[in-house]
């Protein structure tokens, strides 16, 4: 207990430089869990995507559309359970910093296949019953102050004109990774408006989303509904949901490796910083560890005080960083929702947040206790008075 | 040199061929050459000589805080020069009292915990400590002056406090390296009459580094130290 009370003291001895090195380390930290939310979020799409849903695309590529009629051939299919689809729209609300995603769906089927989007069943009735009906993630509405009745204009950059919309729900997700920011409406008042202006881009739709019966179909199915399509006018490229994410992830990989680099590179100067004052702190008590050694203190008592200290300056400098890692998280979600759907602190941040004090803790105070452990006592002594 | 006392009571260190050198620039340095003696159970000690002569590596050689290059050392029967670094560390904190010249003390403890921090190695319960650390504050005099941390005593006080956490285990030996070196005459001559009370009560084996005459008067021998002989004897 007093060794404890020697090391604690120890920590405190030249508070200026404590302080500085518990806030660098605190920023640290900080600056770490906030880097890593960036991949979590990053990667946010792939996390809450089901592994019995499957995405089928035109084998060409994403921009290129697919027939409506392929749902009649798809719903036939053994081990498919429900089909929709989806039409990225890319309409602009108002101006375009205003981005968020907006899709046109087949809704009875969409909202069946993702129960992850929780509407209550008024609004969903209302929503299902009015042609140019919306719905918007409880944040979306958030954001522009939307409520349940108003008119949202969305000019049209992938389908001219302005589009008029009457949001007719706004729905919640069922988990905290469920992306509360996008914006549905009825595929029908797209494909009708295509009829009348643009009849060659009509009964088209973007992707198939496949609800499957059993997960463990998914490659069976794949193979089945490319193999069905194949050398048809659009052939199809089927992946499941997971694998549809992570090809948007691919596209901006090198971001990604970038920010967990940089994340590390963190981590690594402040190792450096605590591992400076480590040195500083037991070159300048070298003496007294001779002192304890002479009274009989052993080496592991000695690095057992020098770890101690290392240890006791990191954990309280991660556990401030940790700490402020949720409501700087948060803000910073608030500020970039357009851009992350979801930013949460995920359990495995604080996970590596914490490896990460402790490396620091140990990495620092290994060259110090090794000194201190290695001197001889006679030499120690001497560095006093 | 050899020069074995012809003690009439039982040696209670025991010194033979002791050899010790140090390496300097890449070149060696003897400091103590084939020095033999035994200093008796009881005895106060003072050992004399320049600068460079050998005394403190000689006083570090009997408390185990140094190696011998050749030779062998008992202290209580104990050949200390066969004792590996854990066994040295230990055996040190039950049998030698340490007092320094800059007194060593801990500054983040009160008086009271740095005399307690030798009997942490024991197994004392916390209030047989707290008694021991008590009895042995008030031999020194500074009860009164538990509480206090290093700084906010005098120099003589805190060798005093040195002195109390060096009894406190009831070693074998006390070695004191120069205790009265950086202190006032009248802190001094307090501490070394305390030494010599120690000595002459409790029957505790002092041995003193020291090139303070004054100092050396207290003592019951003087042993001389010339380049790494032992050049005579006094008593």
């Amino acid at each position: 207990m007093l060794l404890l009370k020697v090391l604690v003291k120890n920590a405190f001895r030249h508070r200026l430089r404590t302080l500085l090195t518990v806030v660098g380390i605190t920023i640290a930290i900080l600056a770490f869990g906030l880097l890593r939310t960036v991949v979590s979020a990053w990667y946010a799409g792939v996390e809450a995507s089901s592994a019995s849903r499957l995405v089928t695309r035109n084998a060409i590529s994403l921009i290129f559309s697919l027939p409506v009629s392929y749902r009649e051939k798809l719903i036939r299919m053994p081990g498919v359970k429900q089909v929709s689809s989806a039409n990225w729209f890319g309409g602009v609300y108002i101006t375009e910093k205003n981005f968020f995603p907006n899709f046109a769906i087949e809704p009875k089927t969409y909202l069946e296949l993702y129960p992850e989007f929780v509407l209550d069943p008024g609004e969903k009735e209302a929503f299902l019953h009015d042609r140019k009906g919306a719905v918007a993630g409880r944040k979306l509405a958030q954001r522009f102050g939307w409520k349940v009745g108003d008119s949202i204009p969305l000019k049209g950059t992938i389908f001219p004109g302005t589009w008029q919309f009457v949001l007719r729900g706004i729905y919640r997700g069922a988990e905290s990774s469920t992306d509360e920011n996008q914006f549905f409406f009825q595929w029908e008042y797209l494909n009708e408006t295509m009829l009348k202006t643009v009849p060659r881009r009509a009964n088209q739709v973007g992707i198939y989303l496949l609800g499957l019966t059993n997960p463990n179909m998914a490659a069976e199915v794949s193979r089945n509904v490319d193999a069905t399509f194949k050398n048809s006018q659009a052939e199809t490229l089927t992946e499941t949901e997971k694998a549809f994410q992570l090809s948007f992830i691919a596209m901006t990989e090198a971001i990604v490796v970038a920010i967990q680099i940089v994340s590390f590179v963190v981590i690594l100067i402040i190792m450096a910083v605590v591992a400076n004052t480590m040195a500083m702190t037991a070159r300048e008590r070298i003496g007294e560890y001779a002192v304890f050694k002479t009274l009989g203190f052993s080496w592991w008592h000695i690095a057992g005080m020098i770890f101690g200290e290392s240890f006791f300056i990191t954990i309280t400098g991660c556990a401030l960083g940790i700490a402020l890692t949720f409501p700087v998280a948060k803000s910073f979600g608030q500020q970039l929702s357009s851009f992350f759907p979801t930013f949460n602190v995920v359990r495995e941040t604080i996970y590596l947040d914490s490896a990460a004090a402790l490396v620091i803790g140990l990495v620092a105070g290994i060259f110090p206790a090794w000194r201190a452990v290695t001197i001889r006592i006679a030499e120690g002594l001497r560095r006093i008075g | 040199m050899t020069d074995v006392s012809d003690a009439t009571v039982t040696p209670i260190v025991r010194l033979r061929s002791v050899s010790k050198s140090y390496r300097r620039g890449g070149q060696i340095v003897p400091v103590l050459e084939e020095i033999s003696f035994d200093i008796a159970q009881g005895e106060f000690l003072a050992l004399m000589g320049p600068s460079g002569s050998g005394k403190s590596t000689l006083l570090n050689l009997i408390a185990g805080i140094d190696k011998v290059d050749s030779g062998a050392i008992l202290v209580g029967g104990v050949d200390i020069t066969s004792l590996s670094e854990t066994e040295l560390a230990s055996w040190r904190g039950l049998n030698v009292g340490f007092i320094f010249q800059f007194y060593n003390l801990i500054p983040v403890l009160t008086a009271f915990e740095n005399v307690e921090l030798p009997l942490l190695l024991t197994s004392l319960s916390r209030r047989e400590r707290r008694e021991h650390v008590a009895m042995a504050l008030r031999i020194v005099g500074l009860a009164d002056r538990m509480d206090h941390r290093p700084g906010q005593l005098s120099g003589g006080q805190q060798q005093r406090v040195a002195i109390a956490r060096a009894v406190v285990t009831d070693p074998t030996i006390l070695v004191a390296d120069e205790p009265t070196g950086d202190l006032d005459r009248r802190s001094a001559e307090e501490i070394l009459h305390l030494m010599e009370r120690l000595n002459r009560e409790s029957g505790k084996t002092v041995i003193m580094v020291t090139h303070d005459p004054r100092a050396a008067e207290q003592a019951r021998t003087i042993r001389h130290l010339e380049k790494g002989f032992l050049t005579d004897v006094a008593a």
